[in-house]
């Protein structure tokens, strides 16, 4: 399969980029890795006429401490944030859920900035960056602005981000102490997750379980005021519209959703 | 758009549309057909080559991202006398295929497996060609292969006297 003809475009620098996507409008889209665009393109579920290719642009990639917050560069990929001491020192459930994406050829290409700007409700890193409740920093033509995780995923496929706007960094707290888990149900190797919890500090979210990542907010509410684990896992599923398709029904994503939150609560990954 | 990159240690420079995908770009223009077009949706691995040393799937790599980089191939693993890689001889010794279309990509997945991981246990061998299929189900002895491999790396004297630290050292 080979993608429609578009125009092709390399930026050197973040704001060369915005100045490209600005000349080109909603007919551009951005280029890192290109392991959700190029299948889509393939498939002609997207045909950008124009792609601007931002993984030569050296200030976008890189993971480094900033106070109290980790700052990944939106184009460093699967494979720097899973291997990254740093990031396994300070923010262990984000180098792990990384290591989860696709195969390592996947994780070789494939981009955080990337990953949640695709906002797949499906996906590891969205559902990660929802539970380590960080922040998507967004660069657009009137400069800056930083969005919370919990207002960054819209829709299915849909994120805060506009047509003339990149996505630069992602920013994590810094919790290497932190308690974590984190399970993904699976029929296939290299399949996305049935449904995947992601349990920080407190917050847990959960994948495939609507149309964003979502948090188990029931959960979360019985965990402050005292439930055990069995009692908050239990109200997992609450308040999420699961959809159905030939892996798993509702009330089967439903059931995985309990079985899973109360493993990933006990600390377990998977 | 003229792009100029290594492929196999020659330096190339060729015209290409921007839409020319890896693949096709080192099948039909350089006529390159040791990397496989299988399932042609990131999945299989059958198309797997190096870019810069790592594993990629070039059906999801476009031609103009490997621009100024450098790609290696199956070809590229054997020496100008002929002589396979270390990661080449462990598969033929090892009867590490069945039909061959996967193998390949499971050669070139497992050199990039094994410059990241010079010393992997079986159950790392089996995740890290997670992203690679063999239809005939042959996969105990590709692990075998990989695993005689890396041992056959590791051993003083051997083409890679210590470990080595990247892809380029386990291609010798």
């Amino acid at each position: 399969m080979i993608p429609a003809s578009f125009d092709y475009e390399v930026a050197d620098s973040a704001a060369h980029a915005i100045s490209l996507l600005a000349e080109h409008g909603e007919d551009a889209k951005l280029l890192a890795g290109g392991h959700s665009l190029l299948p889509m393109m393939k498939v002609r579920l997207a045909q950008p006429a124009v792609l601007v290719d931002i993984a030569r642009v050296p200030e976008l990639s890189g993971i480094r401490l900033e106070g109290d917050q980790v700052i990944i560069g939106a184009t460093t990929r699967h494979a720097e944030v899973a291997g990254s001491s740093l990031l396994q020192a300070e923010a262990p459930i984000l180098a792990y859920a990384a290591a989860q994406v696709g195969d390592p050829q996947i994780r070789h290409r494939g981009t955080i900035g990337g990953s949640l700007a695709h906002a797949d409700p499906s996906a590891d890193l969205p559902m990660t960056l929802l539970a380590l409740g960080g922040s998507v920093e967004i660069t657009g033509p009137s400069g800056v602005r930083v969005v919370g995780v919990d207002d960054f995923f819209v829709g299915p496929f849909e994120s805060a981000l506009e047509p003339d706007e990149l996505l630069t960094a992602v920013r994590v707290p810094r919790g290497g102490s932190v308690r974590w888990g984190y399970q993904k149900f699976v029929r296939r190797a290299n399949d996305w997750a049935i449904v995947g919890v992601a349990v920080y500090d407190g917050r847990v979210a959960l994948a495939s379980m609507g149309g964003t990542p979502l948090r188990a907010s029931a959960t979360e509410r019985a965990l402050q005021s005292g439930a055990s684990i069995e009692e908050a896992a239990a109200l997992a599923a609450n308040g999420t519209s699961p959809g159905y398709d030939f892996h798993a029904d509702a009330d089967y994503r439903a059931h995985l959703a309990r079985v899973l939150t109360k493993r990933a609560l006990e600390g377990k990954t998977g | 758009m003229e792009i100029k990159l290594t492929v196999n240690g020659v330096t190339r420079s060729d015209e290409v549309e921007p839409r020319l995908l890896l693949i096709h770009y080192l099948r039909e223009t350089l006529d390159l057909r040791a990397a496989n077009i299988g399932c042609d949706t990131t999945s299989c691995g059958a198309c797997t080559v190096l870019l810069d040393g790592e594993s990629v799937k070039s059906c999801t790599v476009l031609a103009v991202q490997a621009n100024g980089r450098s790609v290696t191939t199956a070809e590229g693993l054997v020496a100008a006398d002929g002589t396979m890689s270390v990661v080449q001889q462990a598969f033929r010794e090892n009867h590490g295929l069945q039909c061959g279309f996967c193998t390949p990509g499971m050669v070139m997945a497992s050199t990039s497996l094994l410059a990241e991981n010079p010393h992997p246990s079986e159950q790392e061998v089996r995740e890290g060609l997670e992203g690679n299929f063999c239809r005939c189900t042959g996969y105990h002895n590709i692990v075998r292969s990989v695993l005689a491999a890396a041992d056959k790396l590791s051993v003083p004297g051997s083409s890679a006297d210590s470990a080595p630290t990247d892809a380029t050292e386990v291609l010798a």
